[in-house]
């Protein structure tokens, strides 16, 4: 006879609230998976009352979007959780980023209003530094690559070798000068970021497969011949609702907050 | 400048690794102290991958035992795996600690935690990257005194050439011993140079320093005598044992990684030691007699270390859990206190025992039953008298009788095959025990789709035991009874996939078994074993049987035995055994009747419950047994408060 769980189900969700957090300095080496495992541990030991499934091996509310790849600096993470009880959000934020490693770092939360945060993250703005590299070349491997209708790439996947477009995806790619907001973003998740490096800004659409800064370099090097002599190092600016005609993405926790900040 | 970080130029090389979050610390609860106010400083090593080395107990306890203490400080450093390794080199990176990335040649002295001898090559990959000298006789003066501990300690005549010193037995006291000589050497100006402080640590009598040894052999190759070459070094080096469990109550705040690892729970060790006497068992041995952790004790444990960290699951760890006197209250009191938390506790019980399903049913009260782990060990009655096992098949399917009908789906036995004695059909009754096992299962849940899988594992002979002197089973042998075997379980149609058979071949267990009671002879092996390539050979992606097995034959060439002859050669009764000058207290005569017992089958009862059969431990070490009951009981009113801080208001 098959067992159930004795008791009544657990507590339903009572608010849905929508972190975000950082993955900076030695952190950015963790893989999506290490985040989940210090997230749930942070929740644990932060006594948050996170909403439960049920069954007899019941798991926590939580889900996760769209995770900056290993090795990627973030300044702009995501992450919603169902509560069982309510909170008050600043008091969970500061809670959260005390229980967790430093560098996975809470900067907001916010109680989640409707519509699916997942649909918002439309894309995102990479920092990529070439330390070593020659700038000039760095440009001309921009243009290049600019000027292509299609740069294709290949990436090893769980399932053996894929090969796909680079270029569509990406909305604008171009320099970023030292000392401009973008840098000092960057600046906050890396530390200080070497000087005469140069710098790109990608901002590239979420699609499937998905295009990663990883790919937009490949597909630099494939069109140019660009090879950085150290590994570039990638920070992940922001992620949000794209604004096609500018460009520009907009905060996703916007639309949750009580007051919409423009998004000029 | 010695104690600089190291981490700019390794982070140039972290994108080209696989995982590297395992290579930059910064782990929950993981200390760095000031390099200048402490005068000793101490690099512990694990000598496998992070991912096996981080959840290590010892290592652990070690690590906070030396940090709590001012004026010293313990950082941690692991095998570094193959990709990272060639990078190191190739830009000249050394082997660094994982907390500080300091470079682990600045500091005084490398602590080894070796529980298994398969760990040996990566010793020497750490040394090497370090700019260690390899052999101790090479080290000067600002180099680190490398120390051996663990269970693979209790010999450590296969890599004396590479180890200053070998401690034998709980490391508690002894890292602040050593500490405390250190120091003071230190404070003097190190007087004498290396070989002075090494002396003061020999003149302790339990810290075993090889460099003041030396061995004679016969020209059979056998060991004439091993004597001491320094009136300041004892004849015989004894081991530690630490007593009342309860005044360490280490790893107060255990570590918290963030790579995912092979023990993803917080560990509690609810006691030390284990007298039920399996005589293969090497663990059980050289760690008598039994010390409990009183229940309280384990509470507290529990409870300082689940706040500490947010582990989601508890494991009450010791080499028989259920074996605690107050074992049923311990579960219990705990379940209680934790109930409706998402907290669970494990056990990590394997004796065949109804009593452990109970424990185990209280355990998951409201939690899935999953699998359930037993180790018979020996396949037929005779072989568990052999190894002194005492279950009996009925005791046997009794035990699973009452777990496949408590709602448990699956059980998972563990055996050895190439026991003393042993035959293919001592083997192959597994293949019928597993049938009855999954016909009382079926019985029992009135379901068909439970599960048995039977895992087997050769067995490796080990110093400090009544084995010690038996000959291990050759791999061709122990390879065909394992395929007898397998043969026997599939060729029954009606269990089909309800039996489950998992085996690893003979090979790295005679490798386990060179190591295990090689001699000095045997580093000359491990050396070129390594300098052709050998790493991590307790991975059987990285394992070459074929490279240990050449080595042998290249550094044993000039001395009249080979690894057949430190394997499957029987010892006579007045072999001088290369550790038989390291005490673990265990009287080897008392070993040698044990060992002429097993052979017509003789049980050994366990001395917690019968008067004492003088093993020798309690007598030459001046310990006793420390088991409760105490009669004591955790109280509710600790119960972890379910209401947190943050709630603005309840729910409905
Ligand atoms: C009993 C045991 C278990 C028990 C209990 C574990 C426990 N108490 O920690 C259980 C069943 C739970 C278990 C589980 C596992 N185990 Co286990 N286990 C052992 C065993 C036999 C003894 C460990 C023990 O008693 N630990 C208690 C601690 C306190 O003692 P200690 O580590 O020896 O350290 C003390 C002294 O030795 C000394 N010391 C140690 N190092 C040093 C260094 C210096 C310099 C000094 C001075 C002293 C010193 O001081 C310490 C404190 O007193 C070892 C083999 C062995 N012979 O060591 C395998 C072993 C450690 N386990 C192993 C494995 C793989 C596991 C599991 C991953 C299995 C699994 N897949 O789940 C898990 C992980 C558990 C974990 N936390 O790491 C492997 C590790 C393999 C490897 N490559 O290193 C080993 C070596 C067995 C083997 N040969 O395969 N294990
Ligand atoms: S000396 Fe006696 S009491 Fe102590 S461990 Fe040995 S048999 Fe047990």
């Amino acid at each position: 006879m098959a067992r159930r769980p004795e008791g009544p189900p657990p507590p339903p969700t009572v608010q849905k609230v929508r972190i975000h957090y950082t993955k900076r300095g030695r952190l950015r080496f963790s893989s999506h998976r290490d985040f989940q495992r210090a997230f749930e541990r942070a929740i644990r030991r932060g006594n948050i009352p996170v909403a439960f499934s049920a069954g007899f091996n019941p798991h926590p509310k939580v889900s996760y979007a769209n995770a900056a790849p290993t090795g990627v600096a973030s300044e702009a993470e995501y992450v919603e959780i169902g509560l069982a009880m309510r909170c008050d959000v600043k008091q969970l934020a500061a809670v959260l980023d005390e229980s967790l490693p430093t560098g996975f770092d809470v900067l907001e939360v916010v109680e989640a209003k409707e519509g699916s945060l997942a649909d918002r993250l439309e894309a995102s703005a990479w920092l990529i530094e070439f330390p070593g590299s020659d700038p000039a070349a760095v440009d001309a491997a921009v243009a290049a690559f600019l000027a292509a209708d299609e740069v294709q790439v290949q990436r090893m996947t769980k399932n053996g070798m894929r090969h796909f477009d680079a270029r569509s995806a990406v909305v604008t790619l171009g320099p970023v000068l030292a000392g401009s907001p973008d840098w000092q973003v960057a600046e906050r998740a890396v530390g200080a970021i070497p000087a005469g490096c140069a710098i790109l800004k990608a901002v590239v659409r979420h699609t499937t497969p998905a295009v990663r800064p990883d790919d937009v370099i490949y597909g630099l090097r494939e069109i140019s011949g660009l090879t950085p002599s150290n590994p570039p190092r990638v920070t992940r600016l922001a992620q949000g609702p794209l604004d096609t005609q500018t460009a520009v993405i907009a905060d996703p926790l916007d639309r949750d907050r009580d007051v919409i900040t423009s998004t000029s | 400048m010695p104690g600089a970080s190291v981490f700019p130029q390794l982070e140039a090389l972290l994108p080209f690794v696989t995982k590297p979050i395992q290579y930059v610390g910064g782990e929950l609860n993981s200390t760095i102290k000031d390099w200048d106010t402490c005068d000793v400083r101490w690099a512990l090593m694990y000598p496998d991958a992070y991912e096996v080395g981080l959840p290590n107990q010892g290592s652990m306890i070690l690590y906070e035992v030396l940090n709590e203490q001012e004026g010293i400080l313990a950082e941690r450093t692991y095998a570094v795996w193959p990709d990272l390794e060639k990078l190191m080199r190739k830009n000249h990176v050394p082997q660094f600690t994982v907390d500080a990335h300091r470079a682990v040649g600045d500091f005084d002295l490398l602590g080894l935690s070796f529980s298994t001898e398969l760990g040996y090559t990566n010793m020497l990959t750490a040394l090497d990257l370090a700019g260690i000298p390899m052999h101790a006789i090479d080290r000067g003066i600002d180099d680190p005194i490398v120390v051996a501990g663990g269970h693979a300690a209790f010999n450590p005549e296969p890599i004396s050439r590479f180890v200053d010193a070998a401690v034998l037995g709980d490391g508690e006291e002894a890292v602040l011993m050593i500490s405390a000589i250190v120091r003071q050497w230190k404070s003097e100006g190190r007087p004498g140079g290396r070989e002075e402080v090494l002396l003061r640590l020999a003149e302790t009598g339990s810290v075993y320093i090889p460099a003041f040894y030396d061995v004679d052999y016969h020209d059979d190759g056998r060991i004439r005598r091993v004597t001491a070459n320094q009136t300041r070094a004892p004849w015989r080096v004894s081991k530690h044992t630490v007593m009342n469990l309860d005044e360490w109550p280490f790893p107060k705040k255990p570590l918290v990684p963030l790579a995912e690892t092979v023990h993803e729970r917080m560990s509690v060790e609810i006691f030390r030691g284990c007298t039920r006497g399996c005589r293969f068992c090497q663990a059980g041995m050289i760690t008598r007699p039994v010390r409990e952790r009183s229940i309280t004790g384990i509470g507290d444990m529990v409870k300082a270390g689940l706040e500490a960290t947010g582990y989601e699951e508890v494991g009450l760890l010791s080499l028989s859990s259920a074996d605690h006197s107050e074992i049923a209250e311990v579960a219990k009191d705990l379940a209680d206190r934790y109930e409706g938390t998402q907290t669970g506790l494990s056990l990590p019980s394997t004796r065949v025992d109804a009593f452990n399903v109970d424990l185990a049913n209280e355990l998951t009260r409201n939690g899935r039953r999953s699998g359930l782990t037993f180790a018979p060990e020996g396949g037929s009655e005779r072989i568990r008298k052999v190894i002194n096992k005492m279950v009996t098949e009925e005791d046997l399917i009794r035990t699973v009788t009452t777990a496949y009908a408590n709602g448990w789906r699956q059980v998972k036995l563990y055996f050895m095959c190439g026991l003393p004695t042993e035959t293919d059909e001592d083997v192959l009754q597994i293949a019928e025990v597993a049938k009855r096992v999954i016909e009382a299962g079926r019985e029992a849940s009135g379901m068909k789709d439970i599960r048995c899988t039977v895992s087997i594992g050769g067995f490796v002979p080990k110093p400090h035991t009544p084995f010690q002197w038996a000959a291990q089973l050759d791999h061709e042998a122990t390879d065909a009874r394992l395929h007898k075997l397998r043969d026997a379980i599939r060729a029954d149609r009606r269990y089909g996939k309800s039996i489950g058979f998992r085996y690893h071949d003979g090979k790295p267990g005679i490798i386990e078994g060179l190591l295990s009671r090689g001699d000095r002879r045997v580093g000359a092996v491990i050396e070129q074993v390594w300098r052709q390539g050998a790493r991590f050979d307790g991975w059987s992606e990285h394992f070459s049987y074929q490279a240990w097995a050449d080595a042998a034959h290249e550094a044993l060439s000039d001395v009249p035995v080979d690894l057949n002859w430190y394997t499957i050669r029987e010892r006579g009764e007045d072999e001088v055994l290369p550790w038989d000058h390291l005490d673990s207290g265990l009287d080897k005569e008392w070993l040698w009747q044990d060992w002429q017992e097993s052979i017509s089958g003789a049980e050994v009862e366990d001395c917690r419950w019968t008067p004492c059969y003088d093993c020798g431990v309690c007598d030459q070490m001046g310990t006793s047994i420390q088991i409760g009951p105490t009669g004591q009981r955790l109280l509710p009113v600790t119960v972890v408060d379910p209401t947190p801080v943050l709630a603005t208001e309840a729910s409905s």
